[in-house]
C-alpha cells in the first residue's frame, strides 16, 4: 500500500509540471495548446538522449530549450501567420513527432542502461532515503511552481494574464498580444518538455508515443484540482495542478492494483471525465432552462 | 497636438458591402482641446477614433500626433500616447485580476519599466491614492478582483487606468451611455476633473446635445463619414441644441437621425 502511494506522488509530482503548463496556457492565457503530446516526448527525447551521453543534468535545461522552442513555434504560426490557434498547436504536434524521431536516433524508444540520470544522482547524495524519487520529484515541480506563481506577478506576467482576460483591454492599453501569448506559450511548453524531461530520466526511457493523450489527462489532473480547491487565484491554480495532479496518479496505481477496471480502459475514463467538467456550466445552464420552461407551462396558459 | 489630412477608409472595398466609412476627413486639435462629438448613426464617430486609435490603418491620408506621424504604427504602440474608454465598460478592465493589478497593467505604459518587477509599496500607495479621488470606496478594496464591481466602478476604474500615465489624447467613446443617469453624472464628473487636472487633449463622442455643448471648449457635428460643423470659443457658448439641430440640417439636408439623441432631453 505504501509503495502505491509512493508511487502516486512520485508520478503525480513529476506529471504536475504538464498541469502547471496547461494552467498557464488553457487557463491563464485562454488557449487551447494542443503542442503539448509532442512537447512533452520532445521533452524526454533530449532529456533520454543527453543522459546517455553522459549529460543527465544538462539535459534538463536542454529539454527547457526545446520545448520553449516548440512553443515559440505554436506561438509564431497563431500570433503572426493567423493560423487558428487549435490547429497550430496541431500542425506543430504533428512535426514534432519527427523531431523527436531525429532526437533518438530515428529509433521508436531510447532506454537508459547503467547510465547516470538525475535520480541516481540524487539517490548517491542520500537525501531522502528510499524517497529520494518522491523528495527529487516534488522539489522540481514545486520550485517550477514558485518560479511560475512569481512570474506572473511580474509586470510581464500580469499582461499575459490580461491577455488571456480581457483581449480588448490588452489592445488598448500598450501590450502587444502577439508578444505575451509567445511569451506564455514558450513558458508552458518548456514545463510539458521539463516534465516529459523528469519523467524520461525517471523511467529510463523515452518512447516516441509517450505522450499521446498526455493534454487530456493534464487537464484531467487540472480540474481535479480546481473542483477540490476553488479558481480564481494563481497561486490557488498552481496548487491545484500538483493536487489534481497527484490524486490522479493515485487513482490511477489503485485501479492499476485492484483491477476494478481495466487499466486501458481508464483513458475512456478520463477523457469522459474531463468532457463532462468542462461541459458542466453547458449542462447546468441546460438543467436550469428545462426548469424554468416546466415550471412555466404548470403556471399555464398553454 | 494631433493633426489628420484627408483621411479614407472604405470597408470591404470591391464587394457589394462596400461602406466609405470616413472620406477625406481633416482636422486639427491644439493642446489642451476637449471637444465632443455629435453626429447620426453610421457617420463615422467611432471609425474616426478607431482610424485615431489603429485599430485598422487608413486608406488615404495621414495621421500625426504630437509631431509624429502616427499613419501606420500598430495599436499597442499607439497606446502609448492614446487612452481610451469604450460604451461598454466591461471592455477596459481584466476581470479576474484585482483592481491594483489591473492599475499596475495601466501604468506599464509610464516609461521603461523592468518586465520583471512586481508592484511594489511605492507603486501601491500611489494607486491607493488615485483611487481615493474616485471617492467610491475602491482604495480599500484593491486586492479584489475588477469583476466584482459594478459598472460605473468599473468605468471609472478605466477612466483612471487611461490617466494614471497621462495620454496625449484621451478617446472617449459614449464612455457614460451604458451607465444609470446618476453613474453617468459622477463618472462625467471625473472625466471632467482628470482631464482638467491633467490637462489631456481629449475628444468625447456622446448622444447628448446638451452634454456636447456644456462640456468642453469646441464641438464637431459629423455625417457620411466628415465633419459638418465644427464650432468653438463666441459662437459656441451661444449655441442652442435647437440650433444645432437646425445648423444640421441646413449643413446636410437631413435630420439628425440618432435613435438615441432624440430621447435625450
Amino acid at each position: 500500500m505504501l509503495y502505491i502511494l509512493q508511487t502516486a506522488l512520485e508520478l503525480g509530482f513529476l506529471y504536475a509540471l504538464v498541469a502547471m503548463a496547461l494552467f498557464l496556457s488553457y487557463r491563464v492565457l485562454d488557449i487551447a495548446d494542443l503542442t503539448t503530446d509532442g512537447g512533452f516526448v520532445l521533452g524526454a527525447a533530449v532529456s533520454v538522449t543527453m543522459a546517455a551521453a553522459g549529460h543527465p543534468i544538462l539535459a534538463v535545461p536542454a529539454a527547457l530549450i526545446a520545448g520553449m522552442a516548440a512553443g515559440f513555434v505554436t506561438a509564431f504560426l497563431q500570433t503572426r501567420l493567423g493560423v487558428p490557434s487549435i490547429l497550430a498547436g496541431i500542425v506543430t504536434n504533428t512535426g514534432l513527432y519527427t523531431i523527436n524521431l531525429m532526437i533518438m536516433g530515428w529509433s521508436a524508444n531510447v532506454s537508459l542502461l547503467k547510465t547516470d540520470t538525475l535520480f541516481t544522482l540524487f539517490h548517491n547524495t542520500g537525501i531522502g532515503g528510499d524517497w529520494y524519487e518522491v523528495v527529487l520529484a516534488a522539489f522540481v515541480t514545486i520550485l517550477a511552481g514558485i518560479l511560475l506563481v512569481l512570474f506572473l506577478k511580474t509586470r510581464l506576467g500580469l499582461s499575459i494574464r490580461a491577455t488571456g482576460d480581457n483581449m480588448d483591454m490588452v489592445r488598448a492599453s500598450s501590450i502587444n498580444p502577439a508578444f505575451t501569448i509567445t511569451v506564455g506559450l514558450c513558458i508552458s511548453n518548456a514545463l510539458t518538455a521539463l516534465s516529459g524531461a523528469m519523467v524520461g530520466q525517471y523511467q529510463n526511457t523515452a518512447d516516441i508515443n509517450g505522450g499521446t493523450g498526455i493534454v487530456v489527462i493534464g487537464l484531467a489532473c487540472l480540474i481535479i484540482g480546481e473542483t477540490i480547491l476553488g479558481r480564481r487565484t494563481i497561486i490557488k491554480g498552481a496548487i491545484a495542478s500538483v493536487t489534481g495532479s497527484i490524486i490522479y496518479r493515485l487513482i490511477y496505481a489503485i485501479v492499476l492494483y485492484t483491477k476494478i477496471v481495466p487499466v486501458q480502459g481508464l483513458r475512456l475514463i478520463t477523457a469522459i471525465v474531463v468532457a463532462l467538467a468542462i461541459a458542466f456550466p453547458t449542462i447546468k445552464e441546460w438543467f436550469a432552462f428545462q426548469k424554468r420552461k416546466m415550471a412555466a407551462s404548470r403556471k399555464g396558459g398553454n | 497636438m494631433l493633426d489628420i489630412q484627408n483621411i479614407s477608409k472604405t470597408f470591404n472595398p470591391g464587394t457589394v458591402n462596400a461602406k466609405t466609412a470616413i472620406s477625406g476627413l481633416s482636422l486639427h486639435l491644439n493642446e489642451g482641446d476637449f471637444i465632443t462629438i455629435i453626429g447620426s448613426n453610421g457617420a463615422g464617430k467611432s471609425t474616426l477614433f478607431n482610424a485615431i486609435a489603429g485599430v485598422f490603418y487608413i486608406d488615404e491620408g495621414s495621421i500625426v500626433l504630437a509631431g509624429k506621424d502616427i499613419t501606420f504604427l500598430p495599436e499597442h504602440k499607439r497606446s502609448r500616447s492614446i487612452g481610451r474608454l469604450f460604451q461598454d465598460p466591461l471592455k477596459g478592465t481584466a476581470p479576474n485580476m484585482t483592481i491594483e493589478e489591473n492599475l499596475a497593467l495601466a501604468y506599464l505604459r509610464n516609461v521603461k519599466t523592468n518586465s520583471f518587477s512586481r508592484i511594489s509599496k511605492k507603486d501601491k500607495a500611489f494607486f491607493q491614492e488615485k483611487l481615493a479621488l474616485l471617492e467610491m470606496g475602491l482604495e480599500n478594496r484593491m486586492r479584489q478582483p475588477v469583476g466584482l464591481l459594478s459598472g460605473g466602478q468599473r468605468q471609472a476604474l478605466t477612466l483612471l487606468m487611461a490617466t494614471v500615465v497621462p495620454p496625449k489624447l484621451l478617446l472617449l467613446d459614449e464612455h457614460t451611455a451604458a451607465l444609470d443617469p446618476g453613474t453617468a453624472e459622477k463618472v462625467l464628473a471625473l472625466t471632467r476633473d482628470i482631464v482638467a487636472r491633467e490637462h489631456i487633449t481629449c475628444l468625447m463622442i456622446t448622444h447628448n446635445m446638451k452634454q456636447a455643448l456644456e462640456l468642453g471648449n469646441r464641438t464637431f457635428l459629423m455625417a457620411d463619414g466628415n465633419i459638418v460643423l465644427d464650432v468653438e470659443g463666441e459662437e459656441r457658448s451661444h449655441l442652442t441644441v435647437e440650433d444645432l439641430l437646425a445648423r444640421f440640417k441646413a449643413g446636410t439636408g437631413q435630420e439628425l437621425d440618432n435613435d438615441r439623441i432624440l430621447l435625450s432631453e
